[in-house]
């Protein structure tokens, strides 16, 4: 077993994560530095060109106000995610996000992103808050805009980052972080003066619908593995809503987007037999008030009804592409150039962003213009840029956030000189990729503000450093020490490969949390028992392999999904209520109750002793 | 549908500065063996996707691939076989070929930028910045880049 060499990076502000938040935070920071001269680092462990979830592109941007056009005020946005997420969300957060997102979307287009217009110059929009984009080359633009901020020899990739280090003096700050190379023996350290957590939330938690060579034919990115908060909740910081998953309804197979169909070409879903889902449940939405009467209908509340009509045999479900294709070549005059363009419209949407959708219609022979498309209900997720409120509970802006949820700096987390932007910060769902660039920005300025209030250099002990080295190298010597133990590699008493750790997690997940196998239904005594699985399965976790790089990049991702895992049922435990029915049902509490619950769930996880501490927080606003 | 490498087109990338596949790829799937070609009775090094079940079909490989080698394969476990994808990426578009597995064939082309790559000036036309504007809630460029003249906020 070759050790690791140790390479010392020296920075002021370190940005973890190099998707569309730390491109943001990166750029932001990159300007504001320049008053004193700081330096900011980026760390990515693929290359920041392709990285994150908007690695193969976008075909729309769903955050766009418009308020340069007065199609939009920050307000509007705030009761929309208001109704969508069932009342619960850091209406500080999600204001600020909405008032500063334009900005963003416009510099994209003066970098070179090429965004659908109308005859009079407005952006062409998708639905109320989604513009449309030709976004194969989104995140490569957003890169190169990044990187050029912060120069190139502050840029770090193939680095995964691993563990936040504490200063040794003031464990309450921040002092860096410590990742490993994927391409070479080499193990890093970060010391920073601010670290913001960029990286990316939580796929593969839970079991998909596919478990052999379609096992990575998710959703969401594979690659988004929960490090943004399983970083945190080592280091200690207090997060909030982790219950808070989602689930939403896809092409079947391909995962592709749906929401252009829904929104821009008016398709309906049906059931097997031609029923409108939405209409033949209406009246289950009354069991869900006041969000049950409000518009637009939450997502869980459709799953809800999905789920309801799956459980009647209205299966399988249709998303009716082909009737609005046609009736829009009708519209259309049956111009065959109109038609043309509609049809590469239509195939944009997954051609920019969920290529395996095309590929899946070639290959089932379907053409969406001439028949339907079947839709399902994925897996839950946990990712805090999207729909989930997962993440870090962070200080508001001044000017905004109740004075409860203000302290000193904007997005920083309940450790000092920590902050967090995307799927990092919790409370604040909707941010998608521009909101997530945007919030990368906010908490780059801020990162700035409190090194040059705050500028202590960090003290890092070299004790813990060894620590974290031994620890995170324990695969390959566990292989090493166990491969004797057997005549095949994949079979040995031993050890455990992360391939095999994976599907273990995602089987106690689905079958004790309410994964999609179990109908999304879970119990106290469901999670009291997944818990009790959990606890074995983290002692076996100690055990995991590695051969090489890239096995020892596997061990540590599960071990991040599993942290969320663990953070996701506890908080589920703690809320005895259902409030996103069609996102999870706790079927001991199988009602909202908006008099006790319409709180907050924060924890804080105790390193030294081991422990979770859970707390209800008051929902405080400033938004009418 | 994972992505697998063609040997009669792989070349390692011999005579460039890195492997594209293995340094675009963004969940460490694509890795370069300097032995492969033997097996197939070549004298340079080949690549392989030595992960197929967690390719997300993201396709930056394919795209980035400078010899056209890397081809997608619908998940063997889902998907119908027959049926192949393929783009064409240029400076400034994107051209895709659905060939359907009964033969019939759809070709899109769609615009990916506008301005020229490596053009971005970061700071155009902005100020240096000041501590004094560190403490405001205005982020870089704003409320220029907003295109309103202030940024909103609530009254308390």
């Amino acid at each position: 077993m070759v050790q690791p060499e140790i390479e010392t990076v020296e920075t002021d502000v370190l940005v973890l994560g190099g998707g569309m938040a730390g491109c943001g935070a990166a750029y932001e920071a990159a300007y504001w530095a320049k008053t004193k001269g700081l330096k900011v680092a980026i760390v990515e462990k693929a290359a920041i060109e392709r990285s994150g979830a908007v690695a193969m592109g976008l075909s729309a941007i769903n955050l766009y106000l418009g308020m340069r056009w007065n199609q939009n005020k920050p307000e509007d946005f705030v009761h929309y995610v208001r109704q969508d997420l069932m009342g619960l969300s850091r209406e500080d957060l999600v204001y600020d996000i909405a008032r500063h997102v334009d900005s963003s979307v416009h510099l994209f287009e003066e970098w070179g992103l090429p965004i659908f217009k109308n005859a009079d110059g407005t952006y062409k929009r998708e639905g109320r808050w989604q513009i449309m984009i030709h976004g194969e080359s989104y995140k490569p633009i957003v890169a190169e805009a990044a990187k050029t901020a912060v120069g190139d020899g502050n840029v770090y990739e193939r680095i995964f980052a691993a563990r936040l280090l504490l200063d040794a003096k003031d464990p309450s700050k921040i002092a860096g972080a410590v990742g490993f190379s994927v391409r070479e023996n080499k193990i890093y350290v970060f010391k920073a003066k601010a670290v913001i957590v960029t990286a990316g939330g939580a796929t593969g938690v839970f079991r998909p619908h596919s478990h052999g060579e379609g096992l990575g034919r998710i959703w969401y990115a594979p690659w988004n593995t929960g490090s943004a908060y399983s970083m945190m909740i080592q280091a200690g910081a207090k997060m909030t809503q982790m219950e808070h998953r989602l689930v939403v309804a896809r092409f079947k197979d391909g995962y592709g987007p749906v929401g252009m169909w829904f929104l821009l070409f008016k398709a309906v879903l049906k059931n097997a037999k031609g029923e409108l889902v939405e209409q033949k449940w209406a009246d289950l939405l009354k069991e869900w008030e006041p969000y049950g009467s409000g518009k637009p209908i939450p997502t869980p509340l459709r799953n809800h009804q999905m789920m309801a009509d799956f459980r009647a045999g209205g299966a399988p479900f249709y998303l009716m592409t082909d009737e609005a294709m046609q009736r829009m070549f009708q519209e259309a005059g049956n111009d065959p150039k109109k038609i043309r363009e509609i049809e590469a419209d239509a195939w944009e949407d997954f051609l920019d962003m969920t290529m395996s959708q095309a590929l899946i219609w070639a290959s089932d022979n379907i053409d969406p213009a001439k028949a339907p498309t079947e839709v399902v209900l994925t897996e839950p997720y946990l990712m805090g840029s999207h729909a989930s409120g997962t993440g870090a509970w962070v200080s508001g802006p001044e000017d905004i956030a109740p004075k409860e949820y203000f302290w000193g700096y904007n997005r920083m987390t309940t450790i000092k000189g920590l902050f967090a932007a995307g799927d990092g910060v919790g409370g604040s769902a909707h941010k998608f990729s521009s909101g997530s660039h945007v919030e990368g920005r906010l908490a780059g300025k801020a990162a700035v503000a409190y090194i040059l209030d705050n500028g202590a250099t960090p003290t890092v002990d070299e004790g813990q450093i060894q620590a974290i080295k031994a620890e995170l190298w324990k695969p390959f010597e566990n292989y090493e020490k166990g491969k004797s133990g057997s005549t095949k590699d994949d079979i040995n008493p031993n050890y455990l490969f992360p391939k095999m750790a994976l599907h273990r997690l995602q089987k106690i997940m689905d079958e004790y949390a309410g994964g999609q196998g179990s109908q999304y239904i879970t119990t106290e005594h469901m999670l009291q028992k997944g818990l009790d699985r959990l606890k074995v399965f983290k002692e076996d976790l100690q055990k995991q392999a590695a051969r090489d790089l890239h096995d020892l990049l596997r061990c540590w991702e599960v071990w991040d999904r599993t942290w969320c895992a663990e953070a996701h049922m506890r908080h589920m435990l703690f809320r005895p209520e259902t409030r996103w029915p069609g996102y999870y049902y706790r079927a001991d509490y199988p009602t909202l109750d908006d008099k006790n619950w319409k709180v907050f769930v924060n924890s804080r996880y105790d390193a030294s002793k081991g422990e979770w501490q859970l707390e209800k927080v008051p929902f405080l606003t400033n938004v009418s | 549908m994972p992505t697998y490498v063609n040997p009669d087109k792989c070349d390692g990338c011999r005579g460039l500065a890195r492997t594209a596949c293995m340094y675009i790829c963004p969940n460490d799937l694509m890795k370069y063996d300097a032995d492969l070609g033997k097996v197939f009775s070549k004298e340079h090094g080949m690549a392989f996707n030595q992960e197929p079940d967690l390719c997300w079909e993201c396709f930056s490989c394919v795209k980035a691939c400078p010899t056209g080698a890397i081809v997608m394969r619908g998940y063997a476990d889902v998907v119908p076989l027959g049926a192949t994808l393929t783009p064409l990426r240029a400076t400034d578009s994107i051209m895709w070929t659905a060939k359907y597995r009964d033969g019939q064939t759809k070709r899109f082309k769609f615009p990916i930028r506008t301005t020229p790559w490596g053009s971005i000036n970061p700071f155009k036309d902005f100020p240096e910045p000041s501590p004094a504007d560190l403490k405001k809630e205005t982020l870089y460029g704003e409320p220029k880049w907003l295109m309103v003249d202030q940024l909103p906020t609530l009254k308390k």
